[in-house]
């Protein structure tokens, strides 16, 4: 028996939702009495394939010459490494989400998404998001393998040293996608993995306004995202629409910009640790949510908020 | 080309959330139901891919009775059939099986279902259909494109977008890119009259076993209240930020 984790690169680099996932894997395996496996697909070299073991993976098995993105393939390779395997951990990432659905079909597996919680006992129990994050469901498997995909920025990260030896899979398979090339903004931080993201909403009265939105992230080091309607009239790209029909955030600090705060977007980030809200009108919704608010133009609250940040970094 | 489209019949995005039984089942009670957000994406792009190139749409969803408002809307906006396999699916497990087994009898070229459904939030069901068919498939689609046999889609990745070739069938977990907001089509009159003569098909299921199920149900903790401070007084925000819970 054994636990395996998938571990995720990019360009061939791990992120922190990767080691998160192996501190998740690593501390089931104790749980279960037993050794965590690491899978990671793609080219990685043997140095950042080794820092698997700083979060308690003993074993890593590279498999370079399998895409990602190629679920057909990806599935069928780590479930020909789960023979063993009692419980298959992900990071619950847009790949993750192709690869684990069909890994589960393979193995006859429960799959468990959204998962924010450690099962007890060999008999798995866990807590996961519901209902657009507005329900906490306990879901159990009925199976004798199991499939966990943990919610980015749920669990974090825990350090546990290992000896970790690493070793390479000539398994060669190809799926009949083929893929034509990326397009990723180069140092913007996902808002899925993002531990600080500063959200702005129709507040903001027009595009051309974010200026100081971006520069207040960029002092933070954290991701932009913007409401749904924000996004709908053109003024944010698609992919910053954050909310129970866009990307859900699970953040440690989401800060609110104009944003009122209406029930479909609350759900989507209220599972952030600590919420702040910005807003000129007192009775805005956000204020029920947030742990901390400012009742004020945020054209002038901002700037200074931008200022004083940068007083406490230097 | 035949496209089948996956619907789940959903709480409306404004919903408050209940349970009963002791926390063990959904509260309908009071819930208005619609089409899952996600799907009612994949429903619109099906429809133009009609109107482009010709064939019919096919509406199926896993489900009691109750759920067929939700199909009879998605009639309304266009689709030529709808598919109901009786019975409340228990896991994502038990759901992509009742699909797969009717797609398996029946043909199509293209399969869309929705990236996840705004309820469970399995976001599981499209890949394990995939995988019980032997099929494609790309999630959280964000752009397609067909040319005979020939798809052309693009994926959304963490923290950018991915261009990919396929070949029909396949299957794809639909979102906002596939089509617009603004795309969205609400029902006409003559589509809600239409939908009530157009065949809504109800098959049995056929009783797979669940992988997972619920156990119970819980709110999220309540906040234990804003602590507010003045606009003038930032630099106290940023210290509490720093000092008191220390995020920043």
């Amino acid at each position: 028996m054994s636990v395996l984790v998938y571990t995720e690169s990019w360009g061939g680099k791990f992120r922190k939702s990767t080691f998160e996932a192996v501190s998740y894997a690593s501390v089931t395996a104790k749980v279960l009495g037993t050794n965590l496996v690491a899978v990671s697909l793609e080219e990685v070299s043997s140095d950042e394939l080794s820092k698997l073991g700083n979060y308690g993976a003993s074993k890593v098995i590279s498999v370079p010459s399998i895409n990602k993105g190629d679920n057909q393939s990806a599935s069928k390779v780590i479930a020909d490494l789960s023979a063993d395997a009692s419980v298959i951990v992900f990071s619950g990432t847009h790949t993750a989400k192709m690869i684990a659905p069909r890994l589960s079909v393979k193995l006859n597996a429960a799959c468990i998404g959204n998962v924010i919680s450690l099962t007890d006992s060999a008999e798995i129990v866990v807590k996961r998001k519901s209902f657009s994050t507005k329900a906490i469901e306990t879901s159990k498997s009925n199976t004798s393998k199991t499939i966990l995909c943990i919610a980015p920025n749920s669990f974090g990260l825990i350090e546990n040293n290992v000896e970790c030896s690493v070793e390479s899979s000539d398994f060669s398979e190809k799926g009949s996608l083929s893929f034509d090339g990326q397009e990723t903004a180069s140092g913007k931080i996902s808002i899925s993995e993002a531990e600080i993201v500063v959200s702005a909403g129709r507040g903001l009265k027009g595009p051309e306004n974010w200026g100081m939105i971006e520069e207040l992230a960029e002092v933070l080091g954290a991701a932009t995202a913007c409401s749904k309607p924000v996004a709908d009239i053109g003024w944010r790209p698609h992919s910053e629409h954050v909310g129970q029909t866009g990307k859900a955030v699970t953040a440690d600090l989401y800060i609110a910009i104009g944003i009122s705060g209406a029930i479909q977007h609350l759900a989507g980030v209220n599972s952030s640790k600590v919420m702040v809200v910005i807003n000129t009108d007192p009775e805005a919704p956000f204020f029920k949510a947030a742990d901390y608010g400012i009742v004020g133009d945020a054209f002038e609250v901002v700037p200074q908020l931008i200022e004083e940040i940068k007083k406490l970094k230097n | 080309m035949n496209i089948l489209v996956c619907i789940s019949s959903v709480p409306d995005t404004t919903s408050k959330i209940n349970f009963t039984d002791n926390n063990t089942k959904f509260d309908s009670n009071g819930i208005q139901f619609v089409i899952n957000p996600y799907d009612e994406f994949g429903l619109t792009k099906a429809m133009m891919l009609k109107e482009s190139t010709g064939g019919k749409v096919t509406v199926i969803t896993v489900g009691e009775a109750s759920v067929e408002p939700v199909m009879r809307k998605a009639l309304a906006i266009g689709a030529d059939d709808a598919v109901r396999v009786n019975i409340n699916a228990s896991d994502s497990f038990s759901a992509a099986m009742e699909i797969a087994n009717y797609i398996k009898q029946n043909n199509f070229d293209l399969i869309i279902a929705g990236r996840e459904s705004i309820d469970y939030n399995g976001g599981a069901v499209p890949a394990m259909i995939a995988e019980m068919l032997g099929l494609p498939f790309i999630n959280a689609c964000i752009g397609l494109e067909i040319d005979g046999r020939n798809a052309k889609l693009v994926r959304e990745i963490d923290g950018g977008k991915e261009m990919i070739s396929a070949s029909l069938p396949m299957i794809i977990g639909g979102q906002k890119g596939l089509v617009l907001e603004s795309d969205l089509r609400i029902p006409n009159m003559r589509g809600i009259m239409q939908s009530r003569t157009k065949p809504l098909l109800v098959v049995e299921s056929t009783s797979s076993y669940p992988h997972a199920c619920s156990v119970s149900f819980a709110k999220p903790e309540e906040k234990e209240g804003c602590k507010l401070v003045d606009a003038g007084n930032v630099s106290e925000l940023v210290d509490l930020l720093h000092n008191e819970v220390k995020v920043i």
